[in-house]
């Protein structure tokens, strides 16, 4: 008994959930002085509470190390979060939860932690189920996130107003499409597109002039990082002022916000060729283009995509905030401006949501390129024979 | 032809009718921060058209520099060089050599063959042109098969035989190779030595070779070049006389361990300077 490895967390949702079954399930209405909802008059979480005492014991004794058993431990969470869904809200639960409901929760947090830290550690040379493993475990993680996030805004009652549930602002997600898409058309295709195109444009062909005309990076170079330094809400307004309400103002703010990381990206990434290589072309009698083109600027290729990078994300802030000083009735900055005066928090939400999927999808997108355009630098190459 | 013109022709004329490099009192001090580094000083030296010439000496003593020198990667402080009777600029424009680094120096988003035309592309030749000659050039380091690999995915020492076969692409008349073989084991090396010999005798190209290993020296060339440190300057010049086509087999023989000893002698007397 004492040689074996007892699974800690295991047995924490083991007794989490044991307990669970004894401690009241949810507080008293204050009109009726009586406790608002049984477990044994819920059959369902009943159910899935006995499961997590049996299943936690059994892999306290026996432990998880294989992704099967990984994956129950899982499949009963997962059970479980639905029945403590349903609690809240078809049971009148949601405002009065207890000690019980919480207990369960805690249960619930062990059994996840164990399964997703069993397929973190997965490890196959089969690249499409350590791809399957790579996908899970984010999603897994999310997932759990959202649950604790829509658990805690319903079991303390939380006032919409501070903070809606996920699953409100999915419902208005999803019942605003309309409206969402031609805000993601104004705001993201629009505005951020064209400024960021123009923006990473135009700084990329001012570095290599910059690296050509020694004076301008002496002199430029010190400006860029005050301009880059000037608030972007104070730069807003004025953009309004001289571009009009319309996106082509949002696309001005984003070219002043992503301009310089690409440019001082770039000028170093013209740099970062090393001697030998330039002597090396010097053999050839390379001239200016030619070593600029096969050498100088695959070298500053790492550079460059750097700055794309941190230019996806610039830019999208960029265009949202600037939407705040004055726009066409559309817009994603708009609506969330507008919609917080109207205390239409979900919908906020739901613009936050989009602007963090389109955020991200960008970034991903960028990223993606990166990979593919410079596979051979060493932070992404893959030995191979 | 006027007489200003014949005068300076005259003037102009190399030491000898077919010196591909003649250095006459050449020297190159670095200013560094801690003051200055005398790297060559007094350095004559001619290389005849067809000769394998050795480098051989200390580290730090400025072989490699008086190579830079040569390829127009470092310019003299004072004295005077010309390749092919032109000045070390005016070569390079012409692409008169082809230069093998100490370090492979291959481009890591190229495959070891666009690696190897990357100075065909510079010099504009065809692209069919282009693969026929990688082709034969790793052919000859013995590469072949490894066209589509990167560089990372090489050992080392066959990073460095893709230079190589890099600077035997378009076919210079001079070849300037700073230790090309320093990172290769005794096998190798014997084998590439051979290659680069038959290369040498076939085409009658002119080699500047640098290197550590006295018996390398002195199997592959025509003049081998002792060199001491602080400040680098020639301290004797070997000229050998085996056959153009000479096998790994003269290394036994005592004309060859004859040379040897001498040029052993010469780097002990430039030691002995340096206490
Ligand atoms: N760019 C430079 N600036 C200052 N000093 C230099 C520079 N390049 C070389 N030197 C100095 O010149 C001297 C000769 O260097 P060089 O590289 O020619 O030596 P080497 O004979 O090739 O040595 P090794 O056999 O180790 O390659 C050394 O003392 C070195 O420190
Ligand atoms: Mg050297």
């Amino acid at each position: 008994m004492n040689q074996m490895k007892l699974d800690k967390f295991c047995l924490v949702g083991a007794i989490a959930a044991l307990l669970a079954l004894i401690f009241p399930l949810a507080g008293v209405d204050l009109d009726t002085g009586k406790q608002v909802a049984f477990v044994g008059d819920i059959p369902g979480l009943a159910i899935a509470m006995a499961l997590c005492v049996i299943a936690g014991a059994a892999f306290t004794w026996i432990g998880v190390r294989s992704v099967l058993s990984g994956t129950v431990l899982l499949a009963v969470a997962v059970f479980g979060c639905w029945q403590a869904v349903s609690t809240l809200y078809d049971h009148g639960v949601a405002g009065y939860a207890g000690t019980g409901f919480w207990l369960f929760i805690i249960s619930l947090w062990a059994f996840v932690w164990r399964g997703i830290d069993v397929i973190a550690n997965y490890r196959s040379l089969e690249t499409a189920k350590q791809q399957t493993a790579n996908v899970i475990v984010p999603v897994a993680f999310g997932m759990w996130l959202l649950f604790v996030w829509e658990v805690l805004v319903a079991g303390f009652g939380v006032p919409q107003v501070l903070l809606p549930p996920p699953s409100m602002i999915g419902v208005r997600f999803v019942t605003s499409t309309d409206v969402m898409a031609a805000d993601f058309y104004q705001t993201f295709v629009k505005a951020v597109l064209s400024g960021y195109v123009l923006g990473c444009g135009s700084a990329f062909v001012m570095a290599i002039a910059v690296d050509r005309v020694p004076f301008l990076k002496r002199g430029l170079l010190p400006l860029g990082n005050m301009v880059s330094a000037l608030p972007i809400i104070g730069v807003a307004p004025i953009m309004v002022m001289w571009f009009g309400f319309d996106w082509q103002s949002k696309a001005a703010v984003i070219v002043i916000m992503t301009f310089f990381p690409m440019l001082v990206n770039t000028v170093t990434g013209l740099n970062a060729a090393g001697k030998l290589e330039r002597d090396l072309m010097a053999t050839y009698a390379s001239g200016y283009w030619s070593t600029l083109f096969r050498l100088r600027l695959p070298a500053a290729m790492p550079f460059v995509f750097n700055a794309l990078k941190i230019n996806s994300t610039l830019a999208l802030i960029g265009a949202i905030v600037a939407e705040f000083f004055g726009t066409p009735i559309v817009g994603m900055g708009f609506r969330i401006s507008t919609e917080v005066g109207r205390m239409n928090i979900d919908m906020v939400w739901a613009e936050i949501a989009l602007a963090a999927l389109a955020g991200t999808a960008f970034y991903g997108a960028v990223a993606y390129i990166e990979r593919k355009a410079t596979s051979w630098h060493p932070s992404f190459r893959v030995r191979r024979h | 032809m006027t007489l200003k013109e014949v005068v300076n022709n005259v003037a102009s004329m190399p030491a000898s009718k077919d010196a591909v490099v003649d250095i006459k009192n050449l020297s190159l001090t670095f200013q560094t921060a801690d003051g200055p580094v005398y790297a060559l000083s007094d350095v004559d030296l001619t290389i005849n058209e067809g000769d394998f010439v050795s480098f051989i000496g200390p580290s730090g003593c400025g072989k490699t520099t008086l190579l830079r020198v040569i390829a127009d990667l470092e310019r003299a402080t004072g004295g005077d060089i010309s390749i092919n009777g032109v000045s070390p600029e005016q070569a390079r424009e012409n692409r008169a050599y082809g230069y093998v680094f100490q370090a492979p120096a291959l481009l890591p988003w190229r495959s070891i063959e666009r690696n190897v035309t990357l100075p065909l592309e510079i010099m504009e030749i065809s692209k069919e042109e282009r693969i026929k000659r990688a082709h034969d050039a790793l052919k000859l380091v013995e590469l072949n098969g490894f066209e589509k690999k990167f560089p990372w995915q090489l050992s080392g020492g066959m990073q460095q035989r893709a230079s190589i076969a890099r600077a035997l692409s378009f076919d210079a008349d001079l070849l300037l190779m700073d230790e090309p073989f320093g990172a290769l084991d005794e096998i190798v090396r014997d084998h590439l030595n051979e290659q680069l010999l038959k290369l040498w005798a076939r085409t009658n190209k002119t080699v500047a070779f640098v290197t550590h290993s006295i018996p390398e020296a002195v199997y592959l060339s025509t003049k081998i070049v002792v060199m001491s440190p602080r400040p680098g300057r020639i301290i004797d010049v070997i000229e050998t006389d085996f056959p153009r086509d000479r096998s790994l087999d003269i290394r036994e023989t005592p004309e060859f361990l004859e040379i040897a000893h001498r040029v052993r002698e010469g780097l002990r007397a430039g030691h002995s300077n340096d206490e």
